[in-house]
């Protein structure tokens, strides 16, 4: 009993007392930063950026489909986000902005996401000592963070690969021309072992947009009895769309239903 | 009365807070399947302490369901396998002779260890006293139903308050955020009338309270699932609008003076 007490006001001493009108003062910072400053805020950026990535995977997709109508509507397509607002603004320059945009959220996305885990892990520097045993955290939601690595580390190679070219020719025949988009998609998907990593990065992209896409909800505090109910079906529909639109594309090309 | 034996306890000892804690085996006979999981463990230290050893530090107080002193995590889950109850009422009907139960603390930096499986939790009581008070009229007792409060209004005010406060969602959270708790304790007063003068003055500060402590909600769920009172996880994006909403609702206040 003795021992206890002592360890009590060991802990005590650690900190200061509850006083019972504790005022926290805050450094003054600006209106975003001051907000980026908390966990909350962190999870708004989140699912800000959140948003803005699933929009350009929804359309990345719509516009992929393109490739079952031929090569000259896919290229036309490819051309045609060149001239996005054309000639109102010179070619290419609303097409970058978005994609400044896109690398802007994408970099968010990533920072809030890596600040967030350190805080967590902070939190809890002693870990549980017995295995947990988990009641409704699944699979998705446990794995965010190596799902979203692994579809980052797809994306570095899909860009290599289908924008800049550097791997799309290695141990095929044919020359990467940028242009030619039918041709490079083909070129590069009928690789079994890249259409293999595509598969494999989507379902795992798919696995991320099911908890994410729900998650949005959530932490920007979208709550309504009226909706709760579909949040999980948008979210699970948004994910089936995405990824059964661009799986079909890998099987197609080896399936010999998009060829040169 | 059934009587259950052999119940093979792995418990953590500890002996104080900067201690190295270790798991230490004990082996429970005769237990009533009427007993609940404390009465279990007194037993085990009455033996303990007639063997002239030290008994196990847990926490417990009222022993019905509504204090939120007892923790403990039982085979990996905050307050034991079955839902919607706190440790002191889990009755060892649920387990059967024979079986291995491991108990280990609530784990969270700012759960600190005092002893054993006694953690303080006074970090819930620096949110809590951030939150600050409602502004109401003083003097004689104000008449009943003065204020009126929609039946639904006063229904999700009810299950907000239901919170004890034992630190279960903590506990249970992969990532130790009290979103949950710090949700159920803003929701409480942030849906009522009473409690709309201080609204975004208190979600603020409590928040602010709340990520200098904890981690952060990844919305796994496991603390609404955990949650002796099975508070909702609509609580946390309550508070979630409720912060960005007073971010900018408080900047317009001080613009205008």
């Amino acid at each position: 009993m003795v021992k206890t007490q002592q360890a009590i006001a060991k802990v005590g001493k650690s900190r200061a007392p509850v006083t019972g009108t504790a005022l926290s003062v805050r450094k003054k910072q600006s209106y975003i930063a001051d907000i980026y400053s908390t966990a909350v805020g962190k999870k708004y950026a989140m699912a800000i950026s959140g948003i803005a990535l699933m929009g350009f995977v929804l359309f990345h997709m719509i516009g992929n489909l393109k490739m079952y109508l031929g090569a000259a509507e896919i290229n036309s397509y490819a051309e045609f986000l060149k001239k996005l607002l054309y000639p109102l603004a010179p070619k290419g320059a609303v097409l970058w902005m978005l994609r400044g945009g896109l690398l802007a959220m994408l970099v968010l996305h990533l920072h809030a996401a890596w600040s967030l885990t350190v805080l967590n892990h902070q939190a809890r520097p002693v870990k549980y000592q017995s295995p947990r045993d988990y009641e409704v955290a699944n699979f998705a939601s446990r794995t965010m963070r190596y799902s979203g690595m692994i579809v980052a580390s797809f994306l570095t190679w899909h860009l290599l690969d289908l924008t800049f070219g550097v791997v799309n020719t290695v141990g095929a025949e044919g020359t990467f021309v940028r242009a030619e988009v039918y041709a490079n998609i083909v070129r590069s998907l009928g690789r079994w072992p890249v259409a293999a990593f595509y598969i494999l990065a989507n379902l795992l992209l798919g696995i991320h947009l099911r908890h994410g896409a729900w998650s949005i909800f959530q932490s920007l505090g979208w709550n309504n009895p009226r909706f709760n109910a579909w949040r999980w079906t948008f979210a699970t529909a948004f994910a089936a769309v995405v990824v059964v639109g661009n799986v079909s594309f890998p099987i197609a090309v080896l399936a010999g239903i998009v060829k040169v | 009365m059934r009587l259950i034996n052999d119940l093979k306890l792995k418990v953590w000892r500890q002996d104080g807070p900067d201690a190295a804690g270790h798991f230490e085996s004990h082996t429970v006979e005769k237990v009533s399947d009427e007993a609940s999981f404390l009465e279990m463990l007194d037993q085990l230290n009455e033996r303990l302490i007639l063997e002239n050893k030290e008994a196990i530090v847990f926490d417990h107080d009222c022993r019905e369901g509504i204090c939120g002193t007892c923790s403990l995590m039982i085979n990996g889950q905050a307050h034991g396998p079955q839902r919607g109850s706190t440790t002191c009422q889990l009755h060892m009907r649920t387990f059967k002779s024979g079986d291995e139960i491991v108990i280990e603390p609530w784990r969270a930096k700012a759960f600190p260890i005092i002893k054993d499986l006694m953690v303080d939790r006074s970090s819930f009581d620096r949110i809590v006293e951030a939150g600050g008070f409602i502004t109401a009229p003083t003097g004689g007792a104000p008449d009943a139903n003065l204020i009126l409060v929609p039946k639904p209004v006063a229904d999700a005010a009810m299950d907000s308050a239901a919170c004890i406060g034992c630190g279960a969602c903590v506990a249970a959270c992969p990532n130790g955020a009290a979103s949950l708790f710090t949700g159920a304790k803003i929701s409480h007063l942030n849906v009522l009338p009473q409690g709309q003068a201080e609204r975004y003055k208190r979600v603020e500060a409590m928040v602010h309270a709340m990520d200098d402590q904890f981690g952060s909600c990844t919305n796994h769920g496991e603390c609404s699932s955990a949650c002796p009172k099975e508070i909702s996880l609509d609580v946390i994006a309550l508070m979630n609008s409720d912060f960005r909403k007073s971010k900018s609702k408080n900047r317009k206040a001080l613009s205008r003076s």
